[in-house]
């Protein structure tokens, strides 16, 4: 008699709880798009650096082609090679993702910009190879090459996705839920293509270019720790206090392995 | 009142989730782990690996590509299993209560499961369209190449294209392209819907994409895209291959044929005999490429053939799956003190017979004799194509080929877009009768098969095996086999005759009286 009665309980609040679910997900939509979000400040402090690595680079493996011809065709002069390290004069180390792990506060919720960010598949290969993206922004992948590319995105905290594109000229809009650093993606059908993505919630986050800097602006006030990952030679911290419209340095060096 | 609604929740989901969880520790953590990382006692000794379901990311799914799994789904996976794969059905297994508390179970292993707004949508999948014959046919292949299958399925779905060599799942584990002649080991079903659904959702946590994209972009039709399944699902035969004890081998009037493609073949009934990993002897292999041979067999009186055809996805040794075979022994569990270095092992078949055939019931030990009881075997390799070498093994580590060569086996090898055929030949006769088996017609000669592919990693005591089948010589066939059907029927009709007149003859009898 008890265990019944239990049961019919049981079953009701089930009912209630579930039918609950159903309109608190209805209402939630709408929400994110109605709260005003945080422009960050054109006055904000900045963050620039340059990134440089101690020791020899490993040699990029050189990319087999023949497969693709409709590929390989698009080297004419330099053979392709992997880009796990791309190091610019004196050491400088391009392809580094630096963004602030710690210190924006949880409060602050930063729109999305309207624009994607593009990942191009061209010559086989994807550009950029490392790249920033927020949370709630478009990715567009593009496929330039008359080829079939598949685009796997490898992810724990976000859903991971496996898409195809067989022809050139097409494209597909992806968005991400959650911070992730970094998302991994990857085309099965030309094994040496990958490319990282890191997803923040904020706009504050840059790639470093091939002459090893980065910049970071709008920075509100505050101590942040910043983060530099490379895809081979791991990451890095450093601790920065910004006041007001000051620009301050943060330099990290990685020692080759 | 919202705080309340949590806690009967949280006790609804407790209770589901302890009767989940006993069912789970008992059937499935052997190799899913305790906690539901893929990472149980069994798991390395399987690939692929079994599911972790932390990331909670799913191949078989009616969903698209990236989203949860919808319950019925996952049902669908704990009731049938993943076909090809180490996971069973339990339906008959589990009574549904157990089946659906252990389904809870597995979603609590993933946050993504708790999170409301990812609730799985399933796709609308439609019904395949109607049509049949060799059109619909001709526009799933054009399909199939366009949008790229052979890339990975190779040009003839043996799962031999050229980046097959280099697949990996997401954890890094290798996996094969599915040979699309083999539907039956297809992980989420052999039905052309089965094929249309994976097209469309894509396999996620494996390099197979979806493909729904293309529908919305307009770059083939949802009819195509069938068309594509449809072809897909004409690559297999129309049912499993059933596995038949004896190979009946016909005595042919012709010559013997010798080349894998003489159009002799053609006649010849097939036989498929599965294969499984060789785990009885150290090293054991968990993880055998070749999953059967298909089988035909015919004689001239004088000489016998025997046509060994299975699906391989490389001509061993090729450098472009070294790397291939690095994962696979990297995968599994090994019972070597140190991890082998990938080599470029050929692709091996040996034949195993007794010596000689055997009287009673008794045969040799199957997995290649004894020290005692040798068997008598065919050894063929794809390093030296053109021979084979025969001679006795004496246990599964020692095989010791006949002096001077014994009585002559010939082969004949091609490999063809992800397939050998091998034929072997050899005279009935032979003048060592005592360990080379001299073949007579009219008698049930135990058979066996042995296979390695070399680009998974298999050489040695690592390979693919079957147990003792049979081979059966057909005797030519006597005038008596077509003369005595005549003379029944005639015997019968004489006394069918003679019943009728001695009942007419007693009937005029009576009437006479």
């Amino acid at each position: 008699m008890t265990a019944r009665l239990f049961t019919v309980v049981g079953g009701m609040f089930l009912l209630t709880v579930c039918s609950k679910g159903d309109q608190s997900t209805v209402r939630a939509a709408p929400a994110p798009a109605a709260q005003p979000a945080v422009t960050p400040s054109e006055a904000g402090g900045t963050i620039t650096g340059k990134i440089k690595f101690t020791g020899t680079a490993p040699r990029n493996r050189p990319i087999d082609m023949s497969e693709e011809a409709a590929c390989k065709a698009k080297y004419k002069t330099n053979p392709p090679v992997e880009e796990t390290v791309v190091a610019g004069p004196a050491n400088a180390l391009a392809n580094v993702f630096v963004y602030i792990r710690e210190g924006v506060p949880a409060s602050a919720k930063y729109q999305a910009p309207a624009t994607s960010v593009v990942l191009d598949q061209n010559g086989c290969r994807y550009h950029p190879h490392v790249l920033g993206i927020m949370v709630g922004q478009g990715l567009e992948i593009v496929n330039s090459d008359p080829v079939l590319h598949n685009i796997k995105a490898i992810a724990k905290k976000n859903r991971p996705f496996n898409v195809s594109q067989p022809s050139a000229g097409m494209k597909t809009v992806r968005t991400f839920s959650a911070p992730e650093v970094m998302v991994s993606l990857q085309c099965n059908v030309h094994g040496w293509m990958n490319a990282y993505l890191g997803v923040r919630p904020d706009p504050f986050y840059a790639v470093s270019g091939p002459d090893g800097s980065f910049k970071i602006t709008g920075l509100p006030p505050g101590t942040y720790t910043i983060e530099a990952w490379h895809e081979k030679f791991g990451t890095q911290t450093a601790t920065v206090t910004v006041a007001g419209t000051e620009s301050k340095t943060a330099n990290f060096t990685f020692a080759a392995r | 009142m919202t705080s309340v609604f949590l806690i009967a929740a949280v006790l609804l989901s407790t209770q589901d989730t302890t009767a989940g969880k006993a069912v789970y520790q008992k059937w499935c953590a052997g190799c899913h782990g305790d906690n539901g990382a893929g990472d149980g006692a069994g798991a390395r000794h399987m690939l692929p690996p079994p599911r972790d379901f932390t990331g909670a990311i799913y191949q078989i799914r009616s969903t698209a590509s990236g989203q949860l799994p919808t319950d019925a789904d996952l049902m669908r996976s704990i009731d049938e299993g993943l076909l090809g794969t180490a996971m069973p059905g339990w339906k008959t297994r589990l009574s549904d209560r157990e089946r659906r508390d252990v389904l809870a179970y597995i979603k609590t292993f993933s946050t993504f499961f708790a999170d409301t707004t990812l609730r799985p949508k399933p796709l609308d999948f439609g019904k395949a369209p109607g049509g049949s014959g060799v059109d619909p046919l001709r526009v799933g292949r054009q399909f199939y190449d366009s949008i790229g299958c052979r890339k990975c399925h190779g040009d003839q779905g043996r799962g031999d294209g050229p980046s097959a060599p280099t697949l990996k799942d997401d954890a890094g584990h290798p996996i094969f392209a599915a040979d699309l002649h083999e539907n039956w080991r297809f992980n989420g079903g052999g039905t052309v819907e089965d094929i249309y659904r994976r097209l469309r959702t894509g396999l996620d946590g494996t390099p197979m994409p979806s493909f729904s994209d293309l529908l919305e972009q307009k770059f083939l039709t949802d009819t195509e895209l069938w068309r594509v399944a449809q072809y897909v699902r004409s690559l297999s035969p129309d049912q499993p291959p059933a596995v038949r004890d004896v190979i009946h081998a016909p005595r042919i009037s012709g010559a013997l044929p010798r080349s894998p493609d003489d159009s002799a073949w053609r006649a010849a009934d097939a036989y498929w005999f599965p294969l499984v990993g060789q785990v009885i002897h150290k090293s054991r292999w968990f993880a055998p490429a070749v999953v059967g041979v298909s089988v035909q067999a015919v004689h001239t009186g004088d000489s016998i053939a025997l046509r060994v055809v299975w699906d391989d996805r490389s001509q061993s040794p090729d450098t472009a799956w070294l790397a291939h075979v690095g994962r696979v022994l990297a995968a599994l569990a090994s019972d070597d003190s140190t991890r082998e270095q990938p080599t470029g092992w050929p692709d091996q078949l040996a034949v195993q017979f007794p010596v000689a055939i055997p009287s009673g019931m008794e045969r040799p030990y199957f997995l290649m004799g004894s020290t005692s009881a040798p068997v008598y075997q065919w050894r063929w390799s794809s390093a030296a194509k053109g021979t084979a070498v025969s001679g006795l093994a004496r246990g599964i580590e020692r095989f010791d080929p006949i002096p001077g060569g014994g009585t002559v086996v010939g082969a004949q090898a091609v490999y063809d877009h992800g397939q050998w055929r091998v034929v072997l030949t050899r005279a009935l006769a032979t003048s060592d009768t005592a360990s080379q088996l001299p073949f007579r017609t009219g008698r049930a000669i135990p058979v066996a098969f042995f296979a390695w592919d070399g680009s998974n990693g298999e050489h040695g005591t690592r390979m693919a095996i079957s147990t003792w089948y049979f081979l059966a010589l057909d005797e030519p066939v006597p005038a008596r086999v077509f003369i005595s059907p005549v003379l029944a029927m005639a015997l019968t009709l004489a006394l069918g005759l003679l019943v009728v007149w001695r009942a007419q003859h007693k009937t005029s009898f009576r009437r006479q009286q």
